[in-house]
């Protein structure tokens, strides 16, 4: 059974983590995502799972990182300067092969920033944030139902890799109530279906008849790390040509293409009304990962496009990749806006028609 | 013939890693042979750290995971509740708990996380090359103490024990020493005690061993013992400093 149900961003996030199986969440107060954390407290326990109000994010992610080792489907949820803590911790769930489904609620930076919407945390969510070789697979929903379904689908692709997953929502999607259909839930796995299920965590070696397990990311001979880490980047390999996602609309005969993911792929949406209203053809390109970035959907801009142009609430994070994907073929440009201000889709028409003319 | 001494199970059949003197080794097998007497090798899941027993699962015959440096009691707490029955322990040094680590052990403890902490104090950062812990005595030199420590300048060693104890979730702390047999033999009797306590569920156990490293102390390995004696012991008094009855008797 489905329920359809209007509900506000944070609590759809939190039940949906918990519809997803994810029976171990750990989490420390910031906005805009204290409801998530304030949610899981009322629900999880009651549910058969573990809610726990960490010390910081160093606790949480660590938290995350014992229960996700010793098998748990681990979530847990912070915002931008938050998610800065657990950088230490992400690049050890890598490194150690430990899947868990991280939520980022992101606002304003650098620094503690500002509360407002942002999406700053580009960089630290793909480029990965931390120490090392290694990469958090990253999905950027534009509305809530699509955040519902990649945080429903995030444990499973983290089980699959090995690898933890971001959800990157920015504040706007935390906040706002949009009618979703919540998915069923998944049963929450018990503690002693967890060696079969994951063999390779730390449950006591009686569960193996004496074969131990040992969950680590230290490698003292240099061939040892060398080996560990191209293994890893198989596995990234792979991803790359199975993660990458992305939507495209109206490329066909578009004088000028936007790139934007979240909040800002909204607002083009609107913007690429007006232009045509005014008789400008425009389309959009909208990564729904950002690791692995789908750079192949720039393959499909056309002879007509004049300029692609990245639409960030950032100072042309995002606009890195958008050069990559585009090659030399077209100039990129950016709008932008930071400091957690939102430009109106007029705002973004305008501008865009004044890159047209300046080209 | 019967004889009288086999080596655990618990350790695996190689030589550690360690430097001769250190007493790392000890405390590794003497956790282990508490652990195989009690039965629960099988059901054991230790958490190591950053320090020089990073390695101490190459030793120790059991599930284990490596932490971020301090971490140890978070990732702890995270395998409690996952496994509600397991054995779960800490194995932490004095730079890894008593200063990256702070916020992780007293928070722990605080909640009454039904673990085991086995703190091993030598007063010294050991894997980094000899730099000044928090627990570093008064006086005593270490690469960044060049001097000794200044009290002045950096504060007294802290006494970890004493502050755990002071905490409501800490049901049994107890600090032993690992200079002499005598003192081994206790130290494993602290062992036993506070893994039988975990099993009762109470609250957090902590068990803290006065430990050697004459490589950065710049001691042989037997005057090492002799500073455990002379200047540790003095500084950093063994014995129970909680146990978990008072807390029974209120339940
Ligand atoms: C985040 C971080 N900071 C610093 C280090 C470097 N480091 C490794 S071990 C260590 C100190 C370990 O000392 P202690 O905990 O006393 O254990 P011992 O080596 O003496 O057994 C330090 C500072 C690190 N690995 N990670």
């Amino acid at each position: 059974m489905t329920d359809k149900v209007l509900m506000k961003g944070n609590e759809a996030f939190a039940e949906t983590a918990i519809r997803a199986g994810c029976g171990y969440y750990f989490g420390y107060p910031i906005t805009p995502q204290s409801e998530i954390p304030e949610y899981m407290a009322r629900e999880l326990d009651r549910r058969g799972g573990a809610f726990l109000q960490a010390e910081s994010e160093l606790g949480a992610v660590n938290m995350a990182y014992g229960a996700g080792a010793a098998g748990g489907s681990v979530f847990i949820s912070s915002s931008s300067p938050g998610i800065a803590l657990m950088q230490e911790g992400l690049s050890f769930l890598c490194c150690a092969g430990v899947p868990a489904t991280v939520l980022n609620v992101s606002r304003c930076g650098p620094g503690i920033g500002g509360i407002q919407p942002g999406q700053a945390d580009y960089f630290q969510a793909t480029r990965g944030g931390g120490n090392g070789d290694y990469h958090v697979f990253v999905f950027a929903p534009d509305r809530l139902q699509e955040a519902v379904d990649l945080i429903y689908e995030a444990p499973l692709i983290a089980d699959r890799y090995r690898n933890p997953v971001m959800i990157l929502a920015d504040g706007m999607l935390g906040q706002m109530m949009e009618p979703i259909v919540l998915p069923e839930q998944r049963p929450l796995i018990k503690p002693a279906d967890i060696p079969a299920y994951k063999p390779w965590t730390v449950t006591g070696k009686a569960d193996r008849g004496g074969k131990r397990n040992v969950v680590q990311s230290l490698y003292m001979q240099p061939e040892d790390l060398s080996r560990h880490v191209e293994e890893m980047y198989a596995n990234y390999t792979r991803a790359e040509k199975e993660l990458a996602r992305y939507e495209a609309d109206g490329l066909e005969g578009a004088e000028i293409v936007f790139v934007a993911f979240g909040t800002t792929a909204r607002l083009c949406r609107e913007t690429i009304e007006l232009l045509g209203d005014r008789g400008v053809k425009a389309g959009l390109i909208r990564p729904v990962s950002l690791w692995p970035f789908p750079y192949r959907a720039f393959d499909e801009v056309g002879p007509d496009t004049k300029a692609v142009v990245s639409v960030e609430l950032s100072m042309g994070q995002m606009m890195e990749d958008v050069k990559i994907g585009v090659n030399g073929r077209k100039p990129v440009r950016l709008i932008h806006r930071v400091g957690g201000l939102v430009p109106t889709s007029v705002e973004v028409m305008d501008e865009a028609i004044a890159i047209l003319e300046g080209i | 013939m019967k004889p009288i001494f086999t080596i655990t199970e618990g350790m695996l059949p190689v030589s550690t890693s360690y430097c001769p003197g250190c007493t790392h080794g000890i405390s590794h097998r003497i956790v282990m042979e508490c652990l195989d007497e009690a039965g629960k090798l099988g059901e054991a899941i230790g958490v190591a750290p950053i320090g020089c027993s990073v390695v101490s699962h190459q030793f120790m015959n059991v599930d284990m995971l490596e932490s971020a440096h301090g971490r140890a009691p978070a990732v702890a707490t995270g395998i409690r509740r996952v496994h509600p029955d397991k054995v779960i322990f800490t194995y932490q040094g004095d730079g890894d708990l008593a200063s990256i680590g702070m916020s992780e052990i007293i928070h722990a403890a605080n909640r009454g996380e039904t673990f085991t902490t086995f703190f091993i104090n030598n007063a010294i950062y050991g894997m980094t090359g000899g730099q000044m812990a928090p627990t570093t005595l008064v006086g005593q030199k270490s690469t960044t103490s060049p001097d000794g420590r200044d009290p002045g300048a950096v504060g007294m060693p802290m006494r970890m024990s004493e502050l755990i104890a002071s905490l409501d979730g800490a049901v049994y702390v107890e600090r032993v020493a690992l200079d002499t047999p005598a003192h081994v033999r206790q130290a494993k009797k602290a062992v036993a005690a506070a893994l039988e306590i975990q099993e009762k569920r109470l609250g957090f156990t902590f068990v803290e061993f006065l430990s050697t490293c004459p490589t950065n102390w710049g001691l042989t390995p037997a005057n090492a013992l002799k500073f455990v004696e002379e200047k540790l012991i003095p500084y950093y008094p063994l014995g129970v400093f909680k146990t978990p009855e008072r807390k029974e008797e209120a339940v």
